[in-house]
């Protein structure tokens, strides 16, 4: 468990979360290489279905970043992104797995600082939980998947 | 249309435990509009199915199929070729789908993965309410588009009881009234005299009361 490394997935809005990891990029802040960013035109783009196929994959942890609450560049899709994190989270409680393993974040384009401080965070939050319950089975199952 | 709501997944879950090969069906028709069915959620069904079964260490093959209409046996039929690869059917379709799968394909069990829930309509984004029991002899003409049938909890037909309270019935705050909707919309109309025609008790042998129903066309029959 000590040399867990986890693989994190971080669905980032291109008008905020993303521009604001490129900012830490230009500041040299550093953040862990664990998070993988995949940048999405809105968080109110991000489905269920993404976040659930992140988790199928082998992701031990998700967070979706969007724009601070009003700062939507459509207007209200951080929003409903934040609906269905909760959903999401209602499903993987009833699946019996943590559900700090999912997160909603908010930032602007211009907090490159936050952005590498939430992804510390979440990183280390997801070390102290552990690989996802999946990969701790480490079954033929789940190596089947991952072909 | 018909609405519906996905079963608790625990439930869901025992009823396919035996199975390791399983066929999740979904409908393109009222329970994809109700977000229920359709095949966005057969996929995120699937999904949930599978990271369960992996955290057991177990191995389960799902198929994910949408039909058109589950409920028409011509939709219905193209499963046919595949039907002997699977062990058991998920049905995320209404009553009426599982029903037909399962009449179609006797030596298969089906699964309902949905509680099916009400003859509905949108009344905003994500919310579905009761609009119609199917009760088979119309009065929305009478009551001024508002049936008193599906939305009186009562299902008076001839005005309000007195748990009708600021135009919101005694059941729950959030409850409208359907007797006083239907006086307002009346009243809107011009047709206040209509509320004091006395309706007739209702013959609910076309509501069920005599048996289930059928409806056959013979212009139709092939």
């Amino acid at each position: 468990m000590e040399n867990f490394e986890p693989e994190i997935i971080a669905f980032c809005c291109h008008y905020c979360a993303y521009t604001a990891a490129d900012m830490a990029g230009s500041k040299r802040l550093s953040y862990p290489t664990n998070v993988k960013i995949i940048r999405v035109p809105c968080t109110g783009k991000v489905d269920a279905l993404h976040i659930m196929s992140a988790f199928e994959k082998g992701a031990d942890g998700v967070y979706v970043a969007g724009c601070l609450e009003g700062d939507c560049h459509f207007k209200n899709g951080n929003t409903r992104a934040a609906q269905r994190v909760a959903h999401v989270q209602k499903i993987l409680q009833d699946l019996g797995w943590d559900t700090q393993r999912l997160a909603m974040m908010n930032m602007s384009a211009g907090m490159g600082e936050v952005f590498a401080r939430t992804a510390c965070e979440f990183t280390e939050k997801i070390k102290q939980l552990g690989p996802s319950p999946v990969k701790q089975m480490n079954t033929d199952s789940y190596r089947q998947t991952q072909r | 249309m018909i609405t519906a709501e996905q079963k608790p997944l625990k439930e869901i879950i025992d009823s396919i435990s035996p199975y390791e090969k399983i066929f999740l069906v979904g409908c393109n028709e009222c329970v994809t509009v109700c977000a229920a069915g359709g095949r966005k959620e057969v996929g995120l069904l699937a999904s949930v199915l599978r990271l369960h079964y992996l955290k057991q260490g177990r191995t389960i093959e799902i198929k994910e199929i949408t039909l058109e209409r589950q409920c028409d046996p011509e939709y219905v039929e193209e499963l046919a070729s595949e039907i002997h690869r699977t062990e058991a059917v998920l049905s995320m379709a209404c009553g009426c789908g599982v029903q037909t799968l399962a009449g179609r394909y006797r030596e298969t069990p089906v699964f309902p993965a949905v509680n099916t829930l009400f003859m509905g309509a949108s009344e905003a984004q994500g919310i579905w309410a009761e609009r119609c029991q199917g009760c088979g002899d119309c009065l929305l003409g009478l009551t001024g588009g508002i049936c008193p049938v599906a939305r009186c909890s009562k299902h008076l037909l001839n005005g309000p009881c007195g748990g009708t309270s600021h135009g919101k019935c005694e059941i729950a705050p959030d409850v409208d009234c359907a007797w006083c909707l239907i006086w307002e919309r009346l009243k809107a109309l011009g047709l206040e005299k209509r509320y004091e025609e006395i309706m007739e008790a209702k013959d609910w042998r076309s509501a069920g009361g005599g048996g289930p129903r059928k409806i056959v066309r013979k212009d139709l029959l092939l």
